[in-house]
């Protein structure tokens, strides 16, 4: 997996004298684009279709289904490309919540740009914070940030501006009509999906990208070349807690409310984990599929209590140990919906995603 | 006095946060992994009591029941689970994330399967007064239980100090801590001696589990701020330290009781704070690997 980044060209493959055998380096391929195609499509029958067609209820539920996606994407994000496992997300999902219902009722902000604010919150919140938790490496790195998490709820349960122990409401939707307010919402939450799904793309496809992958499989030999590894965390750090901020905002508008005890909870982090760990760790498309098969299991089981955290408890354990790269790589192989690698095309190259770019 | 009272009952619960992340530092330390179950378990512990309690036993019979159980639990869930995540991991730098991984897919299922089975209510385990009885010791009362959890503390962790450090599959556990591979050169079964040290860890967790259970209410949830605190005791303390973490737990407790003398409302949150002062000014811990575990 290092290898394209570990070892540089020494021999760029600028032999001509190879004549017809050059090979060629592309990005994307014909499937991907295929996919990409698809997945445009699924996303404009959710823009234009889906809202005319199913009930509000349904509509609020998908909306949970964006904001796990984003959680999903950024928690991945954290500890798929940055190598960092935090147990503590619940913490800017809960800044992110309380921030959006400040903003709207007490500033007076426009819904989407309350929303907008509150993940510039939880960045402005989790920069500080970093200095704190990157003292702790690996498994003590993720107890501690569920202390700190746990810090922000007591905190906030401290201030009776914040409700203290019972909570928020939002109150800026007052006088909207409910259908009008659940569909803003509902096209906010794509809108957003759309946004850090493809942001994150952006950001792996980028020289950015490629140095917290060479970071993620070997820290040591990445700052050894060069890569500015503390930086490239933290940056990682305040982009992946911006985004959980930002589903929490989703979160609180789409409930109307907040209370402490459910915005600050580990659950939100456990549903994280679940999405990026069964869907496949360290890639764009599996918190896609891990979130949309979270939020079936959450639907499908939820009149049975908590038998479905149960079950993912037990398909996330065996999808660690007997199919580490998750759902998606069972599946698609080195197929990429999201090209993010190089691959040589040519002649006497191997078949894999992760191709060798040295090759001489 | 007031104040008096709170500092000495804060190191009579530093005892059971002690004794609590004991376990956590132990196999921390042998295997480098952190078990996110381990606040779960310890409430797993406590129903399993609570379970033969209300089958009859007295709850001493039922302590040196569930406590060889556990063990047993341990021995297979690291034989089963948690090397062949370390297998997993080897030789990859982000090679924590799967013992990690796995241990919190145990830690949600197992909460949520306790939730299933015994419903969210709290519970206690009946302790015929003693959790209530008090000695006045000038003009101060020290609570018996607590004392005794303390005690109990201070000989389990001597004892696993001593295993360590005398006996010969003590010093293997160490050799394969300090290099697996060339312990295993020396005939010694790297995969037997975690499994080993996990049993040893979920025992002495089985017993905190089960003082937990004697002192306060518990509920599935609970695990949570066990878990929480357990660790705070082991990285207070200093990485590695089992003494450390004794020291650990008792600044821990003190801070706590202290904290909620100034603000009832708040002593957790003052153990946290502490926990987070001590990581900015001293991140190896107040007695940082003096002694390796």
């Amino acid at each position: 997996m290092s290898r394209p980044v570990a070892d540089p060209p020494a021999d760029p493959p600028a032999d001509p004298s190879a004549g017809a055998s050059v090979p060629a380096v592309t990005r994307g391929t014909r499937g991907s684009l295929v996919g990409g195609g698809v997945l445009l499509l699924v996303v404009v029958l959710l823009a234009v279709v889906v809202p005319y067609v199913v009930t509000l209820g349904a509509l609020s539920s998908l909306v949970m289904l964006f904001a796990l996606v984003i959680l999903g994407t950024t928690w991945n994000l954290l500890a798929g490309y940055g190598g960092m496992v935090s147990v503590g997300q619940q913490a800017y999902v809960g800044v992110g919540g309380y921030a959006l219902i400040q903003l709207a009722d007490a500033v007076g902000a426009p819904p989407w740009a309350a929303v907008l604010a509150a993940g510039v919150v939880g960045a402005a919140v989790a920069l500080p914070t970093s200095y704190l938790v990157f003292r702790l490496a690996g498994g003590y790195f993720a107890i501690g940030t569920w202390v700190v998490a746990e810090v922000f709820r007591l905190v906030t349960m401290q201030f009776d501006g914040l409700g203290g122990g019972s909570g928020l409401s939002l109150t800026a939707f007052r006088g909207t009509d409910r259908v009008d307010r659940v569909a803003f919402v509902y096209w906010l939450a794509l809108t957003l999906m759309v946004a850090v799904v493809l942001g994150t793309y952006l950001l792996m496809r980028s020289r950015v990208g490629l140095g917290l992958t060479a970071i993620r499989d070997d820290r040591v030999a990445a700052s050894s070349l060069g890569v500015a590894v503390d930086r490239g965390r933290r940056l990682v750090y305040v982009a992946g807690s911006a985004g959980a901020a930002l589903a929490g905002a989703l979160v609180a508008l789409s409930t109307l409310g907040v209370t402490p005890g459910s915005i600050y909870s580990v659950n939100w982090t456990a549903a994280m984990i679940f999405i990026v760990v069964v869907g496949g760790i360290g890639t764009i498309e599996g918190p896609l599929v891990g979130a949309v098969l979270y939020w079936v299991l959450q639907q499908a089981l939820a009149p049975l209590g908590t038998w479905y955290l149960v079950v993912l408890g037990v398909i996330a354990v065996a999808v660690v140990l007997l199919a580490p790269r998750g759902l998606w790589g069972l599946v698609a192989g080195s197929y990429q919906l999201f090209p993010t690698t190089y691959r040589v095309s040519g002649a006497g190259h191997r078949r894999r995603g992760e191709a060798d770019v040295t090759a001489t | 006095m007031d104040w008096l009272n709170a500092g000495v009952q804060g190191v009579l619960l530093g005892g059971q946060y002690a004794l609590l992340a004991c376990g956590l530092s132990l196999i921390f330390g042998v295997m480098r992994i952190v078990n996110l179950a381990h606040g779960v378990l310890a409430v797993l512990a406590a129903y399993l009591s609570l379970v033969l309690v209300q089958q009859g036993l007295p709850l001493w019979l039922a302590t040196v029941v569930v406590v060889p159980v556990f063990a047993a639990l341990g021995y297979a869930l690291q034989r089963g689970l948690f090397n062949p995540a370390l297998a997993r991991a080897r030789g990859r730098a982000s090679g924590e994330l799967a013992p990690l991984l796995v241990s919190f897919g145990v830690a949600v299922a197992l909460t949520n399967l306790l939730q299933e089975v015994f419903s969210a209510d709290t519970r206690t385990l009946p302790t015929g007064g003693l959790a209530s009885a008090g000695l006045a010791v000038g003009g101060l009362s020290v609570g018996v239980l607590p004392l005794i959890t303390l005690v109990v503390a201070a000989a389990v962790i001597a004892g696993v100090q001593l295993y360590l450090a005398r006996t010969s599959t003590g010093r293997a556990m160490r050799a394969v801590a300090d290099d697996a591979g060339a312990a295993a050169m020396t005939g010694v079964d790297p995969r037997h001696m975690y499994g080993v040290a996990t049993a040893l860890g979920f025992a002495t967790l089985a017993l905190a589990g089960v003082f937990v259970g004697m002192s306060t209410q518990f509920s599935p949830g609970s695990g949570d701020l066990v878990l929480l605190f357990a660790f705070e005791a082991v990285i207070i303390g200093g990485l590695g330290s089992l003494w450390g973490t004794l020291l650990g737990g008792i600044v821990l407790g003190v801070a706590q009781t202290v904290g909620a003398q100034i603000d009832p409302q708040s002593g957790v949150l003052a153990g946290h704070l502490v926990f987070l002062a001590v990581l900015l000014i001293r991140p190896g811990g107040l007695m940082p690997r003096s002694v390796q575990a």
